[in-house]
């Protein structure tokens, strides 16, 4: 029985005793659930396990495979990292939130239906929103709204699209679900919102710079990934999802290099790597899936630890808004460190992501897709130029900004987290075996062939000579106080002035109305005294002698006719 | 107990840097890295014709293809994004 337990139960579980226990045993527990799970996790077989007849369907709570093993594995590291950095946080209610949210990421990842899969999703949702009010911001309240709408807005829809597909196939099992049917749109969409698809991919940037300084690493590890995760699942091989991919991959490099706050600017980085893993997934190969799951394993942890050293500027400094910093590096040369190799990890050999995202681009390379092929490797000059060159000398480099205040020490739990994601990003990149070994197909790829080196550091190098030649040329944007508005304008300003009008409006056509219909109930009473009062005309009592000469009239008039006829 | 609910400690005065003490030495300055990036670049790129490149398109075998690729991709972005800028930047507080 024990071995039918969806490891992510441990975490969501495990979660719930972290405010009984005092301080000092609270970090070791909490540090202590997640590798339990891990351990868990690498003794747990390949198959389906625990079943659950419910209604006329049954549930499968427990789905190990290849695929989600992947998933598991680094969405367990990514809850040690993010626990270990979140070590010296008093709040119990972060710890408990971050901790379920993290267990019903990995528990979804396990889920072997379509219905388990809705109950994790949507508690991923509404653990993960406490990360963002834990601000305790006026910003952060109403962000966490707007999150948690779309949010909640997405299960619904694949709740939806769980109850037709039910309805069409009598199966609530999750495989390849694809495009055909009408439900397989839904889900599609579903998936699409919390994979940060163009268009529907607000929430992200919107609400990632709004949460805590520990909530945004492990925001920026789970929601979107397990999206990836579930279209690999679902929708493999679906061709929509290339083009998608493409617009995702390049256009959030424009809003990045143009934004202020440097946590945005990783949510629209990490907004830009998604769309890789789109186009992966769209390709479908088992190249390409190997390649994303390979790249959403790296991506993970890089991305986290590129949030960590922006969180500890945060932390230090009390901004995070490239205005009004710069020329850190000998304040806080460790964090550079770890932030340079966060950046290097998105290119360079010997680092994370070399070994990972080329897996993709050299399946686009097989398909021969060109154009995906072509945007891709643009794009991935792009990522660079914003997360390896933009943010760290934005922050680090150029002059020292004044006024700046030194708010806080930073904690060395921190740094522990830093180190261990850096020592990650560097040991895959080196040793990439244990990775490959891991991947759902067999893998047969050498990253490390002369080629491949070269090109990637011709890539890279020019990235910087047009970085370093711009700086020079003042070509640069320069960052000041400003507010870049992207799609969720839409709802935000165009929508929230629409809706105001429309109340106006309504409010007018109200009172107006009311008064009109009252003018006109006026008037009819008057018509209606006019002739029915009391004294008038129709309303008046009429002596007898009238009533009969006038029917004596009538019946004149009457003869007269008849005559005539 | 001077941790806040954050878990954030205040510095001490002695704790927090000095500010107008420490020089900035701006990395773009430094001539000796501009230098070695030129160096490396110029290495890339004539060593691009000595590399076997086995993809199936004709462009990838133009000679420092992705070297122009990188730098023109950098520099659209650029453009572009400062384009983008007139429209959609707005003061801060916009939405407030």
């Amino acid at each position: 029985m024990i071995s039918e337990l969806n490891p992510g139960l441990i975490l969501i579980l495990g979660a719930f005793f972290v405010p009984l226990l005092p301080r000092c045993l609270r970090s070791i527990y909490m540090l202590a659930i997640p590798i339990i799970a891990l351990v868990y996790l690498s003794y747990l077989p390949v198959g389906e396990f625990g079943r659950i007849p419910l209604f006329d369907m049954e549930l499968v709570t427990l789905r190990v495979d290849r695929l989600s093993l992947v998933f598991g594995y680094v969405f367990l590291i990514a809850a040690v990292i993010g626990i270990i950095y979140s070590w010296h946080v008093r709040d119990w209610a972060q710890h408990v939130s971050g901790m379920v949210y993290a267990g019903s990421a990995v528990g979804a990842a396990f889920a072997g239906d379509l219905v388990t899969l809705f109950v994790f999703w949507e508690l991923t949702a509404i653990a993960s929103v406490f990360l963002i009010w834990a601000s305790r911001t006026v910003a952060s309240y109403r962000s966490g709204h707007r999150y948690l709408i779309i949010q909640i807005g997405s299960g619904v829809i694949l709740l939806s699209g769980i109850l037709i597909y039910f309805r069409d196939t009598g199966s609530i099992s999750f495989n390849s679900i694809g495009i055909e049917m009408f439900a397989g749109q839904l889900i599609l969409l579903a998936f699409g919102i919390k994979c940060a698809f163009p268009l529907l991919n607000n929430w992200l940037q919107d609400s990632y710079p709004h949460a805590t300084v520990t909530g945004t690493v492990l925001l920026s590890a789970y929601t979107t990934k397990l999206a990836v995760y579930a279209l690999a699942r679902g929708y493999a091989g679906t061709d929509i999802l290339i083009p998608v991919g493409v617009v995702m991959a390049v256009f959030p490099i424009f809003f990045a290099i143009i934004e202020n706050d440097m946590r945005r600017l990783l949510a629209h980085a990490l907004n830009n790597q998604l769309g890789f893993m789109v186009v992966g997934v769209g390709i479908g190969t088992e190249l390409a899936i190997n390649g994303v799951a390979a790249h959403a394993f790296c991506h993970i942890i890089y991305k986290a630890l590129l949030f960590m050293a922006v969180g500890a500027v945060l932390f230090r400094v009390g901004t995070a808004k490239a205005s009004e910093l710069g020329g850190l590096r000998d304040v806080m040369p460790w964090t550079f460190a770890f932030c340079m190799v966060g950046a290097a990890s998105i290119s360079l050999p010997f680092f994370s992501s070399f070994v990972a995202k080329s897996l993709i681009l050299s399946a686009a390379l097989k398909g021969e897709y060109f154009w995906p092929w072509i945007l891709m490797l643009t794009a991935s000059a792009g990522a660079f130029f914003v997360c390896g060159l933009r943010l760290p000398y934005a922050v680090f480099g150029g002059e020292r900004a004044k006024d700046l205040k030194f708010l806080h020490k930073v904690p060395t739990n921190m740094y522990v987290a830093m180190s261990l994601a850096a020592v990650l990003c560097i040991s895959i990149g080196v040793y990439y075996t244990p990775l490959y070994k891991i991947m759902p197909y067999s893998v047969k790829y050498d990253p490390y062939t002369l080629d491949h080196i070269v090109v990637q550091l011709q890539l890279v190098a020019f990235s910087t000579l047009a970085f370093m030649l711009m700086i020079k040329l003042k070509m640069l944007p320069v960052l000041k106080k400003s507010t870049i508005i992207d799609g969720d304008w839409v709802y935000r300003k165009f929508g929230y002035h629409l809706a105001q009008t429309l109340a106006l409006m309504a409010q007018v056509s109200w009172i107006s109305g009311a008064r009109g219909l009252t003018k006109a109930v006026v008037k009819l009473e008057r018509l209606v005294n006019t002739y029915h009062s009391s004294d008038s005309v129709l309303g008046r009592t009429w002596p007898s002698g009238s009533i009969a000469s006038c029917a004596v009239i009538i019946l004149c008039c009457y003869l007269v006719l008849f005559y005539l006829a | 107990m001077d941790y806040d609910k954050l878990g954030r400690k205040p510095l001490s005065h002695s704790q927090i840097p000095d500010v107008k003490r420490s020089k900035s030495n701006s990395i773009e300055n430094s001539k000796f890295i501009i230098r070695i990036l030129y160096f490396i670049c110029f290495m890339l790129l004539i060593c691009d014709p000595f590399i076997h490149k086995h993809g199936p398109f004709d462009v990838e075998y133009v000679w420092g293809f992705y070297t122009f690729c990188g730098f023109i991709a950098c520099v659209t972005f650029v453009v572009g994004a400062k384009l983008l800028r007139v429209i959609l930047m707005q003061p801060e507080g916009y939405y407030d």
